[in-house]
């Protein structure tokens, strides 16, 4: 296989940027894409993931930038010169070939022939789990199976990388989840560098060991699903992935941020990263504690109570406007807080980020 | 009222009700019945009188049943010849038509380019002319030309016909295609060629089908324009028309049953091979 044995990364994208007549769809976008990592591209629609899943699967040209697949730039060679399959969001199966010659496709190009073409078909549709349907005709197939087959067809030509252009949209929630589970396991397996569009943000956490989150044609934050939830860079990702507390205030020390209409929280001086001025604080609802007990405190009113299952969600109406706090149902009966009450809200200053606009998702 | 009146009353409703309900279900299929036989009779005239064996030169008066115009299809001079010129007329202009055809419907449905919307409308200009107009014109153009009349005039005048024909025809199919289909198999390593060949073509294969019939059926039977540029040479056409001043020998039926019956049979094996490809995709299942 085409590792990176050179250490360069499977994709690198150079300040690439793609205007279609007036509409800028990709705006000196970069990227690096190790080799076997499950990378998501996610954002808003419209935001322009599939313009570059397309730059890289070679169905469009960049207006500007360079495109490289190991070490070679590819930004001109056309699609089928590319060591890259694509699953299609339409899932584009073959209507008049059967499931068998849609996977045997990409093989037959490449003069595979006989046992070998055979054995290797076999052996992909048995790892999507279409074992014995070879025979039958897309149109006689389910969506999830059909979505299935579009997976086997790319992955039996072992590509550098996978391009997926939210293949699940089409499915149902339980389908969904499954399938996300399913896809992340193959990835695990099968060793090729995933690139993952999706507009849900819980299938890229679930799925992706790296999100690059778009807006506007640019990357808005990099990171594993973990430090864009923990520590999100910006207004727009704090909202884009899960829900948080934005409380607008001003820099007042290296480690101490003035909230405009509220007492002085405690950050860590890493999460102001040298900011000064006007900021924005954000808390996660999870890590807001009803009562005292940590070191950032507001006063406020609860004026909503939602039970959703594992949490209980409550709007607290502070001097700093509306905030949610989860709290979670360990165990049932234990509640106390009820709308109307009054109480304190904190939490600590290792969970509290530090954005700069309040500017959210549109 | 008493009891004996409305039930009689009643039974009396309900007799008109039935007979409404009658020619309610009956009334389409009369009418159904009647415009099939205005279309029918015709072309079972032309199918009975191939087998009748006239008195004199005119095939118009029932005189009897015979095989000999079946046996002896040929045996009016310059019938044969005729024939023969129609078909090979019709089978390489439709070729042509329909191949040409392909690739202009490729070209308007795929690409943008200068010149778009006036190539849409000459394509439909040959639709619409009347074909007197088209003959007279081509004529005009092949004695400006001073192109010697005969075969190539015909089938350059066929070819002209049959192309808006055509390019409608596969357009149509054209503009319901998923160009991801075409990607997906560039994506899977197909160049441009093997993609047309492994992808596009089979998918449009239907209505290339449904053009080169067409056009064949429309040039085989083309009398006007013909007419106008054939020259010395004689398409079945031109043989019936020039005939009939003279008298219709009932080969010319003989020939039409024939050209009727393969049409009716390839609309029947169509049929036939649509049913058993649904049965095959059911049993599947
Ligand atoms: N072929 C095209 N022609 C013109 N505009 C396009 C084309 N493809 C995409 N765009 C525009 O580029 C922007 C990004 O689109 P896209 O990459 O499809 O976004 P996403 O996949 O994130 O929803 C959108 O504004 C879209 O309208
Ligand atoms: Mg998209």
């Amino acid at each position: 296989m085409t590792v990176g044995e050179n250490g360069n990364p499977d994709v690198r994208l150079v300040d690439v940027t793609k205007r279609f007549d007036d509409v800028v769809a990709v705006d000196r976008l970069s990227l690096e894409i190790e080799h076997g990592s499950f990378y998501a591209l996610l954002g808003p629609s419209g935001c322009g993931k599939t313009t570059t899943l397309r730059m890289i699967g070679g169905f469009e040209q960049p207006t500007e930038g360079e495109i490289y697949l190991g070490d070679a730039e590819v930004s001109s060679l056309p699609a089928y010169k590319r060591d890259v399959n694509t699953v299609f969001q339409s899932y584009a199966l073959f209507p008049h070939l059967s499931i068998f010659e849609n996977v045997a496709f990409g093989l037959r190009r490449r003069s595979i022939r006989g046992q070998t073409l055979t054995g290797q078909v076999n052996e992909i549709l048995r790892l999507v789990g279409l074992e014995g349907m070879g025979k039958r005709k897309p149109s006689q197939l389910s969506g999830g199976q059909q979505q299935r087959v579009a997976l086997a067809r790319a992955l039996v030509n072992k590509p550098r990388v996978l391009l997926l252009d939210e293949p699940l949209g089409a499915l149902d929630l339980k389908l969904r989840k499954q399938m996300q589970l399913e896809l992340k396991g193959i990835q695990h397996d099968i060793d090729i560098t995933f690139v993952h569009v999706t507009h849900d943000q819980e299938e890229a956490m679930t799925m992706a060991d790296k999100i690059a989150v778009m807006n506007h044609g640019r990357i808005e934050q990099l990171g594993t699903p973990t430090e864009l939830y923990e520590t999100p860079a910006t207004a727009f990702v704090a909202g884009f992935l899960g829900v948080s507390n934005l409380i607008p205030g001003t820099v007042s020390s290296s480690d101490t941020v003035q909230l405009r209409r509220g007492p002085e929280v405690r950050v860590r001086p890493e999460a102001l990263q040298g900011r000064t001025g006007e900021v924005a604080v954000g808390i996660r609802p999870e890590k807001i504690a009803l009562g005292e007990g940590q070191s950032n405190t507001l006063d406020g009113t609860i004026v909503e109570e939602a039970y959703v299952g594992v949490a209980t969600q409550y709007i607290v109406e502070t001097a700093c406007g509306r905030l949610t706090v989860y709290r979670q149902n360990a165990s049932p009966g234990l509640n106390g807080a009820s709308p109307g009450q009054r109480l304190t809200l904190s939490w600590s200053p290792d969970s509290t980020f530090v954005v700069d606009s309040l500017e959210g998702p549109e | 009222m008493s009891t004996a009146a409305a039930a009689e009353q009643r039974l009396h409703s309900n007799a008109l009700s039935s007979a409404w309900e009658f020619v309610k279900h009956h009334v389409l299929t009369v009418y159904a019945l009647l415009a099939f036989i205005y279309l029918m009779l015709p072309i079972g005239i032309v199918i009975a009188f191939s087998f009748n064996d006239p008195k004199g030169r005119f095939n118009y008066v029932w005189s009897g049943f015979t095989l000999d115009n079946w046996k002896n299809w040929d045996g009016v001079p310059g019938l044969r010849s005729a024939m023969v010129l129609s078909l090979e007329i019709a089978l390489i202009a439709s070729l042509i038509a329909t191949a040409l055809g392909t690739l202009i419907a490729l070209a308007l449905v795929r690409y943008g380019f200068r010149g778009r919307g006036v190539t849409n409308f000459l394509i439909f200009l040959p639709l619409s002319t009347p074909e007197i107009v088209l003959g007279a014109s081509l004529l005009t153009l092949f004695l400006n030309l001073t192109i010697v009349f005969g075969f190539w005039t015909i089938l350059i005048a066929h070819v002209m016909f049959c192309i808006s024909f055509a390019v409608v025809t596969v357009k149509a199919r054209l503009i319901g295609f998923d160009r991801h289909l075409e990607e997906a198999a560039m994506d899977l390593g197909a160049n441009e060629w093997a993609t047309f060949r492994r992808v596009t073509l089979p998918l449009i294969a239907p209505a290339l089908l449904a053009a080169l019939l067409l056009c064949f059926a429309i040039s085989i039977d083309d009398f006007v324009v013909t007419y106008f540029n054939a020259g010395p040479r004689t398409t079945f056409p031109l043989f019936v028309w020039g005939a009939a001043r003279v008298g219709a020998p009932p080969q010319v039926n003989v020939i039409g049953t024939v050209i009727f019956s393969v049409a009716v049979i390839g609309m029947v094996a169509n049929v036939l091979v649509q049913m058993r490809r649904e049965r095959f995709a059911a049993a599947a299942d």
